[in-house]
């Protein structure tokens, strides 16, 4: 059972999502280099936050069209877990793997601070070591993480359950003022229809040790663990 | 040989009719055009300190820790366990005047360059910003614009923005101070230096592409602007954060490989300064082919291509017989990598084109020949003296601290920060907001404290004793962290250097820097003179700027500022008499500037702040703040403060300084610092303070949510602290938004 990070050029928290997989939580972790294609031999593929390629065009669009993206979308396909963080997330959404889109923030300008998700859905690889309805302080650090999609879409994506963390108060309520960035419902984080792909603007990695003021990202990562484990098991 | 240039071109390119006649002496003959533009730049004030030298001497630069002193890209300090920081303060105030997000973000690409070009891998950077009245619409635009840039360039780098200073004075009002702080880790043995090496060892250009952008940019930091600054828009370079993130990599790679002799970036004065500096240093010369070096553009000139301050490039010798292997690497990260010339014994910077020498210049000329002037001092005319001071006494005390909460100096800085990713790389243990930034260092079990502190308003009033208090503030800030101070990189801004008051300031500055960094024995390890910080005749105040670095052996021990129970006691250690003079009250409230500053008891404050590490490392201490702008009661409101994951809460406080109520909340004083304990730990901390030999006493209680001050028996202030919050946290963000 393995944990790969992608690295694009570009990303700058594929450190800090190998410390946490490694270090915090113990699992064995390589990195991925953004031109190699093979992802043989491991079981669960991230995509980590920063700026690939810059960022220039769109977010995550020049990313979803290297080498590696393509091996992720067909992993995806047959039913290899995949998360992408921050600008992983954007990627996921660039390659189709996952719908919607990521805007600039209503703000039009940057945001980093903590902010509080409520956590929708427990039966998933994501979330089993939460409680539905736990309110968790995770920081958020985009510039462009207003989730949008057309009203059908929404329409899906909350008749599915596919809505795994929304932006909420510290009482756990949806409030436009607990809303960072204008994504549309609250929206922090979706899963794919068969549950296999994330994809979350906020960063569990930052949150996943009590020395950075927050641990309540680290449940992504032990959730992953245990399922991945229960996967090897079962294979 | 008839003179080759007319008087005008030489003034152009920022030369004086002496200064020209120097290089016709030193070459033996009248230099050529390319030769002409080079020591333009490299004798300009910015790259020569041809003003400032004589006097940045007298500055303390040794110490058990240092490890490199000035002279080199950053200065380095061992934090032990094998390793070491590299950290350096810059300014780019003119360019972030005149394109305020390009100025900025091309800043932070600078100094996070000097960083990683000695072997270190950035993991913080911090800035000291002074911009104009906020209310102004210039001010808006230029301080949207910087906090933009300093964003976009950190954020998309990956290097978190911890903390820093955020001033506004109409002093700013065309002249801003944007200066970038960076500080970057490695170990004790990898330490790389930008000397070139070894006669014949290849000369590699790595990084982005040459254009004509920036051209002359040392020289327009070098003199005062007017109303046609804007028009010089073409001299401010584009940065891409994106490049430099990949040249960090790379550059790390290259130098892992041990394939690496000698390194510099190509700042201000490009090409020319990093091929005559490397020479330099190493005690060589270098020979370079211009024909060789990447180009963005076609029908370049040797001039040009010698002068462009193109963003993102690194100039490294390689070993002998390597030059293939570190090309690789830098291909790998999809960069150009070109052997542009090699490493000579003649002492000299050749510049060849097709071949054919275009400009061929001795380092030294460049160098440690630059013109050094003993510029004449005067002290400005007329004693700023203590006056309205039963006018400004006659003040409602609630309303007073109201307004000083919500004064622009004083109040949150969230929006800025905000925009700042400051948690990448996962080591920030204390966010921005609290006395100083304080970073984990992964590699080792030990935390970093580091904070930037000027007050020009001070050193306005006396540069001497003003600088002195910057420094104290520094050490107080880190020590109330739990941080030992361990050594200082400075930035001076200063108006115009042919005014002999401003040379006055400036000399006084060195003198005041120089005597506190020892006695808190942090030696100035490297930093950055900025002069001409004027428009229109109207100069800034004088502004050193301090970056502070400490350790913190246990990051169990890290300190912030915040109360956090009720119940709990307030402690004031240090009793020094609070005074109005140079206040921001005085400023805020009176509209006035006017001195006497407070004294500095610099035994008194090292004693001070003493005791507060011992109290922290004991573990009785729950919280410590500084007592500094807006006095005690500004400073006890911020205690009261929210903060991550810490609600507000109040305080009852008494106080009796044997002074007026207005003086005693308002009034300034150096080494005094605000705690918080468990009622039980106060005797102990009074005990270690005894032992110390510094005053300390209970002056109130935690609890509730208002804040009550009484002087001297009658309550001053009573105050909701949501109200006081509410009025500090949403000043800057509100005047931001005028116009939107």
């Amino acid at each position: 059972m393995k944990f790969g990070v992608v690295v694009f050029p570009g990303s700058n928290c594929d450190h800090d999502a190998y410390h946490v997989i490694s270090k915090v939580i113990g699992q064995p972790v390589d990195f991925i280099w953004h031109r190699d294609s093979n992802l043989d031999g491991f079981d669960c593929i991230v995509l980590p936050g920063g700026f690939s390629y810059g960022d220039y065009l769109r977010t995550g669009a020049i990313a979803s069209m290297s080498p590696v993206m393509r091996s992720v979308v067909g992993f995806a396909n047959h039913g290899g877990i995949v998360i992408g963080i921050c600008n992983g997330f954007q990627i996921l959404c660039e390659s189709g793997l996952l719908p919607g889109a990521l805007l600039r923030n209503a703000s039009l300008a940057f945001a980093c601070r903590h902010v509080n998700l409520r956590v929708e859905r427990t039966d998933t690889v994501y979330t089993r070591d939460y409680e539905r309805g736990q309110v968790l302080s995770i920081p958020i650090a985009h510039g462009d993480g207003n989730y949008f999609c057309d009203d059908e879409t929404l329409a899906r994506l909350e008749g599915e359950g596919q809505v795994l963390f929304r932006y909420v108060d510290s009482k756990g309520d949806p409030t436009p003022e607990s809303n960072p960035n204008g994504s549309r419902n609250n929206i922090a984080g979706i899963v794919n229809d068969r549950g296999n792909v994330l994809g979350m603007m906020p960063h569990p990695e930052r949150a996943s040790e009590e020395a950075l003021g927050s641990a309540d990202g680290r449940g992504v990562f032990t959730s992953l663990a245990a399922a991945l484990a229960e996967l090897a098991k079962a294979s | 040989m008839q003179q080759p240039f007319t008087p005008e071109v030489i003034a152009e390119h920022g030369l004086t009719p002496s200064e020209y006649d120097r290089i016709v002496e030193l070459l033996e003959r009248h230099p050529t055009i390319v030769e002409l533009g080079i020591f333009s730049v490299m004798w300009s004030e910015h790259c020569s300190y041809k003003s400032s030298r004589v006097h940045l001497k007298r500055l303390p630069t040794t110490g058990e820790c240092v490890v490199q002193g000035p002279g080199e890209n950053a200065g380095i300090v061992d934090i032990g366990e094998g390793y070491t920081v590299a950290f350096k303060i810059e300014s780019h105030n003119h360019p972030s005047f005149i394109e305020p997000f390009q100025g900025a973000a091309t800043g932070v690409g600078g100094i996070l360059r000097d960083i990683f070009t000695m072997g270190a891998r950035p993991i913080a950077a911090m800035n000291s910003l002074h911009f104009g009245d906020i209310d102004s619409q210039g001010t808006r635009r230029v301080a949207d614009g910087v906090v933009r840039g300093i964003g976009h360039y950190g954020n998309c780098f990956g290097v978190p923005t911890i903390g820093g200073e955020v001033h506004f004075s109409d002093r700013y009002e065309k002249n801003p101070l944007v200066n970038a702080f960076a500080l970057g880790i490695m170990k004790r043995d990898q330490i790389f230096l930008g000397k070139a090496e070894g006669v014949g060892n290849p000369v590699i250009y790595v990084g982005a592409k040459t254009g004509r952008d920036g051209i002359h940019g040392a020289t327009m930091a070098s003199a005062e602007f007017d109303d046609e600054a804007l028009e010089k828009r073409p001299t401010v370079q584009v940065g891409d954060p994106f490049l430099e993130k990949l040249l960090l990599e790379a550059c790390l790679e290259a130098m892992r490989s041990g394939a690496v002799v000698g390194i510099q970036d190509m700042g201000a004065a490009g090409l020319t300064c990093s091929t005559c500096e490397m020479g330099f240093r190493g005690g060589t010369g270098v020979e370079i082919e211009l024909d060789l070096v990447p180009q963005r553009e076609t029908g370049m000139t040797p001039y040009e291509i010698m002068l462009s301050e193109s963003q993102e490039r690194m100039l490294l010798v390689a070993s002998h017989g390597r030059a293939r292997e570190v090309i690789e690497i830098f291909h790998k990260w999809e960069l150009d990598a070109v052997v542009v010339g090699r490493v000579t014994d003649d002492g000299k910077m050749r510049v060849l084109e097709h071949g054919e020498v275009v400009a061929e210049i001795p380092n030294v000329f460049l160098t440690d020949e630059a013109p050094v002037y003993h510029r004449p001092l005067a002290r400005p005319e007329g004693e700023v003296v203590l006056e309205l001071l039963h006018d400004a006494l006659d003040v409602d005390a609630e309303g007073a601290l109201l307004e000083l909460l919500a004064s622009p100096n004083i109040a949150s800085k969230e929006w800025v920060y905000d925009q700042y990713d400051h948690m990448v790389r996962t080591n920030t243990v204390v966010l921005p907001g609290s006395d100083a930034a304080v970073l984990r260092v992964k590699e080792t079990r030990k935390a970093l404290a580091m904070t930037l502190d000027s007050n020009a308003r001070y050193c306005e009033i006396d540069p001497r004793l003003g600088v002195m208090h910057a420094v104290a503030e520094a050490a107080r800030n880190l020590s109330v962290t739990g941080a030992r101070p361990l050594a200082v990189t400075n930035c001076m801004n200063f108006a115009s250097p042919e005014r002999p008051e401003t040379m006055w300031q400036f000399s006084e500055t060195i003198d005041g820097m120089s005597e506190a960094c020892r006695a808190f024995d942090t030696p100035v390890t490297g930093g950055n003179v900025s002069f001409y910080n004027e428009t229109d005749g109207r100069g800034i105040f004088p502004t050193p700027v301090i970056g502070m670095v400490g350790l913190i052996d246990d990051p169990k021990h890290v300190t912030t500022q915040w109360f956090a129970k009720e119940g709990h006691a307030v402690v004031l250690i240090g009793d020094e008499t609070p005074a109005l003079g140079g206040s921001e009250y005085l400023a805020t409230v009176r509209g006035v500037l006017t001195g006497p500053l407070p004294g500095l008891d610099l035994d008194r404050e090292k004693a001070v702040q003493e005791a507060v590490r011992t109290a922290i490392t004991d573990e009785l201490i729950v919280s410590a703040h500084d007592c500094s702008d807006g006095g005690i009661a500004v400073a006890l409101a911020e205690c009261c403060f929210s903060s991550y994951r810490l609600p507000a809460v109040g305080a009852t406080v008494d106080l009796d300084f044997g002074l007026d109520a207005i003086t005693t909340l308002f009034g300034e004083a150096p080494s005094r610092v605000i705690a918080s304990a468990p009622v039980g730990a106060v005797a102990k901390i009074a005990e270690i303070c005894r032992r110390i030999g510094v005053p300390c006493r209970q002056v109130g209680i935690v609890g509730g949510d208002r804040l009550r001050i009484d002087v001297r028996g009658a309550t001053s202030v009573d105050v909701r602290v949501a109200d006081l919050e509410s009025a500090w946290r949403s000043r800057i963000a509100a005047a931001m938004a005028v116009g939107r």
